[in-house]
């Protein structure tokens, strides 16, 4: 019963997250632009386009077009994109498993780099390895990363000509609709450039994170003890040290995902990955408000459903911790 | 894909489509793709890229400013008001129907029905049929733009349109905005909307003259810059544009591609708003500003020489080009000027700027920013993205404001029907005139100029009007941009590209 009243309790605030989100959304749109300047061209007079406004309903009081969107929005209708003239809802999840796999990526990398870097350092504190990765990581989070993207641009796809310096390439479709660049070379010779520069933001913290960490429980009590009690060195460095190391890499983890998802925009602009971040940063272009704000509700239940993750691992990972607002 | 491609490769050579030229296959990259298929939706360079590739105009425009024919194979003047246009026999839709006058007259009454296109027709009165090869277009008066207009009509396959749906949808879907039926050198065969759009070419093309050898054409829109450079570098994409001022040298230098440059026609402006602010009333305080922004260093340092200096709106090679006008930067003359209007000591204003519509704007906005301090004139400068620049533009809401004009019939008086005739609700001139400068002379000037249909006289006219507007220095005048292109060495852009930025695909030759 535990798990369900939690869930039920996430899926409740995951209402209220996208409520609110809408809201916030919906009250700056003004600020956003006019959409009618990107949607006709030049010389199309005033008139004409007052009279496409009233006709969009774009001239309603604020609260009009609010519950209008909200009406549409109860039954799984977030608006329709001005420019791709298609549900919104519709257009994100088109551009989804391109930024799911550009994530996927991105974590595989930093996870497999950062978990062995992270022991290795905090492990052996004075080898010349540590030193030099240490130093690294500090140059690794002081250089922006759309700077990292072009820097891989043109030594990875120009000077050396070894991987596409853009896009995605052609994609093998999966019986359940999902276009998927994972399968074919071509599709992970795309992938790399992108997700490396998308990993690079997370890699060096999570290093220094997971050293950290490490040197921290390997000081404890219990390990000691673990160690007076003859257990194997590796057994007590991988298996005790290690399980409490993860907790606090977790929930940083899980924090990290929005700033995952704000750098997909960065990454897959540069890249012209077409994902849901360079949707989105063309929807601010051109003014797509319906695209803007269900791209916004989407990523907050990203969020939500993330952190909900998250809070499960933390379970698996330490006994001692309680779902929250699980009463027992 | 490759087998796709391959397999039309091989198709084309078993065929021997049109040239000895063996069938090529051209990857291009834009910063943009096209919003819509529909050639109606909106007026833009996306479109008329588009337009030329899938479809065809009556005449379209040569080098040198001058039209050649394509649809319509030869045109008369009936009288002042009457021009026929006579079609060309044997043209077929990318569907297999036919090309008549019909088609021609379906699409001129659609194009006046499109809010994007109805102002460039307006002065067109009616299009009929004469007979099947044969429409007769109507003026409301003597014309001299009719064969300008012609450049955007591009015949479409009436019956097919009309059977799909004709609608012509700005915001929602339309059978228009995703199925296509031209008469042009290509067909669209798959497009993933800001993702890529492959063309394949139309093997019953009318034009066996054509030496065009491109097959399949892929176009991919590149939004970010260097990554577009790094694509045609990297051998990626065998054609880019627009290429920014950064990496023309970088392109220009690579032995494996080549640069292809134009003067451009948008001509980049200051407007200063005379009823905002007491001193921009003044000619001379504005002539001071003329004289106090150097654009020829701007054109110099910010711009990489990638403009043309410009004292005036029209550019050469147009009508209303006035050869006289020369770039006036002399800061002890704009001194003195100001000292003679009594503004010795300067004075404040405002002003705005996009950040991301021109090459370099909110740079150059900067920089006349830090001139105009030198004759004590002390700007509050804001520059913002262009979703929210034109907003503020509508509503005049700084003293000084950027603006950049393409004339969309390349004629003179269209810049001054936009940015310098007088501001009027009714008849939507001067709409883009945010500084409020009027002057009877050019408002008449320039009405006369658009019935005017000898061509000196008229040429005389709109000289007269820059020279006016030189005179009592109604804008800022700064450059036109010029245009680039990237291309891979042996792909022969340069005999297709043009000044209007819609380069002839249809006709490009690949060589090995």
């Amino acid at each position: 019963m535990h798990i369900l009243a939690f869930l039920l309790r996430r899926s409740v605030q995951a209402v209220i997250v996208m409520f609110v989100i809408s809201l916030i959304g919906f009250s700056i749109q003004d600020n956003l632009g006019d959409p009618l300047r990107e949607l006709v061209g030049q010389s199309v007079s005033e008139q004409e386009r007052d009279l496409m406004r009233e006709e969009m309903g774009l001239n309603d009081p604020f609260f009009v077009q609010y519950f209008r969107f909200l009406g549409n929005a109860v039954q799984g209708d977030l608006g329709t994109s001005y420019f791709f003239k298609r549900p919104a809802l519709e257009v994100i999840m088109d551009k989804f498993p391109a930024t799911f796999e550009l994530v996927l990526g991105a974590v595989f990398i930093f996870l497999s780099l950062s978990i062995p870097a992270g022991i290795y350092c905090a492990i052996h504190r004075d080898s010349w390895i540590t030193r030099f990765i240490m130093s690294a990581s500090i140059v690794g989070i002081s250089v922006p990363v759309f700077l990292t993207a072009i820097g891989m641009v043109w030594l990875f796809g120009v000077e050396l000509g070894w991987l596409p310096a853009f896009g995605r390439g052609d994609t093998l479709e999966l019986p359940w609709g999902w276009e998927t660049g994972l399968l074919t070379w071509e599709g992970l010779s795309h992938l790399i450039l992108p997700s490396v520069t998308l990993s690079s933001i997370m890699l060096p913290l999570f290093i220094r994170l997971i050293r950290a960490e490490m040197m921290e429980t390997m000081s404890t009590d219990y390990v000691r003890f673990a160690k007076a009690k003859g257990l194997s060195t590796s057994r007590v460095r991988y298996v005790h040290a290690f399980r409490n190391t993860l907790l606090p890499v977790v929930t940083v983890g899980g924090l990290m995902i929005g700033t995952l998802i704000a750098y997909t925009i960065l990454t897959e602009t540069v890249f012209q990955w077409p994902g849901m971040g360079f949707l989105f940063l063309e929807a601010v272009n051109r003014v797509d408000t319906p695209l803007i704000i269900a791209y916004i509700i989407v990523v907050g239940l990203i969020f939500v459903v993330v952190n909900t993750l998250v809070d499960f691992l933390y379970t698996l990972i330490n006994p001692m911790v309680k779902l929250p607002g699980a009463k027992s | 894909m490759i087998t796709l491609r391959t397999l039309a490769t091989a198709t084309a050579v078993v065929l021997g489509v049109g040239t000895a030229a063996p069938a090529q296959t051209l990857n291009f990259a834009y910063d943009a793709d096209p919003v819509s298929l529909d050639p109606h939706e909106q007026l833009s360079g996306g479109t008329l890229q588009l337009s030329h590739m899938v479809f065809d105009p009556l005449v379209r425009w040569n080098k040198d400013l001058g039209f050649d024919p394509r649809l319509a194979e030869s045109w008369e003047r009936i009288d002042e008001t009457t021009m026929r246009f006579h079609l060309r026999d044997g043209v077929t839709f990318h569907s297999g129907n036919e090309m008549t006058a019909e088609d021609v007259v379906w699409t001129i009454e659609r194009l006046q029905s499109s809010p994007d296109f109805k102002g460039v027709f307006s002065s067109w009165t009616s299009a009929e049929v004469v007979d099947e090869d044969t429409v007769e277009i109507k003026t409301d008066g003597a014309n001299p733009l009719v064969l300008h207009t012609a450049t955007y009509v591009f015949p479409m396959d009436k019956a097919f349109y009309e059977e799909g749906g004709a609608e012509i949808a700005k915001h929602g879907n339309s059978f228009a905005s995703r199925n296509v039926s031209g008469t042009g050198p290509f067909t669209v065969e798959d497009r993933e909307q800001g993702v890529k759009v492959v063309f394949e070419r139309n093997p019953d093309y009318w034009d066996a003259s054509s030496p065009g050898n491109v097959q399949t054409a892929v176009l991919t829109p590149i939004k970010e810059a260097p990554t577009r450079v790094a694509a045609l570098l990297s051998g990626d994409v065998d054609f880019i544009a627009p290429v920014p001022p950064t990496d023309l040298q970088r392109i220009d230098n690579d032995p494996e591609t080549k640069l292809v440059t134009m003067t451009g026609t948008r001509i980049i402006t200051l407007q200063m708003n005379q009823e905002r602010h007491e001193a921009l009333a003044n000619p001379m305080v504005r002539q001071a500003i003329a004289h106090a922004i150097n654009n020829e260093g701007i054109v110099q340092k910010i711009m990489k020489g990638f403009g043309t200096v410009a004292a005036q709106q029209s550019p050469e090679g147009y009508v209303g080009h006035n050869p006289d006008l020369e770039p006036r930067y002399d800061v002890a003359r704009a001194q003195e000027l100001m000292t003679e209007a009594g503004y010795a000591d300067g004075f404040e204003a405002t002003m705005m700027c996009p950040n991301n519509r021109y090459v370099n704007d909110f740079k150059i906005c900067e920089a006349a920013a830090a001139m105009l301090a030198k004759i004590g004139v002390d700007i509050d400068l804001t520059t913002m993205p262009k979703a929210q620049y034109w907003p503020k533009f509508d509503e005049r809401a700084a003293d000084i404001m950027m603006i950049g004009w393409h004339s969309d019939t390349e004629d003179s008086a269209n810049f001054n029907e936009f940015l310098t005739m007088t501001p009027d609700a009714d008849t939507g001139r001067g709409q883009y005139n945010s500084g409020n400068y009027s002057n009877a002379e050019v408002d008449a000037l320039t009405i006369a100029s658009l019935t005017e249909t000898d061509p000196e006289k008229r040429a005389e006219m709109l000289q007269r009007v820059e020279a006016i507007l030189y005179e009592e220095a109604a804008f800022i005048p700064f450059h036109w941009q010029d245009l680039a292109w990237g291309a891979r060495d042996g792909v022969m852009i340069e005999d297709v590209v043009n000044v209007m930025n819609f380069p002839y695909l249809g006709d490009l030759v690949i060589k090995q």
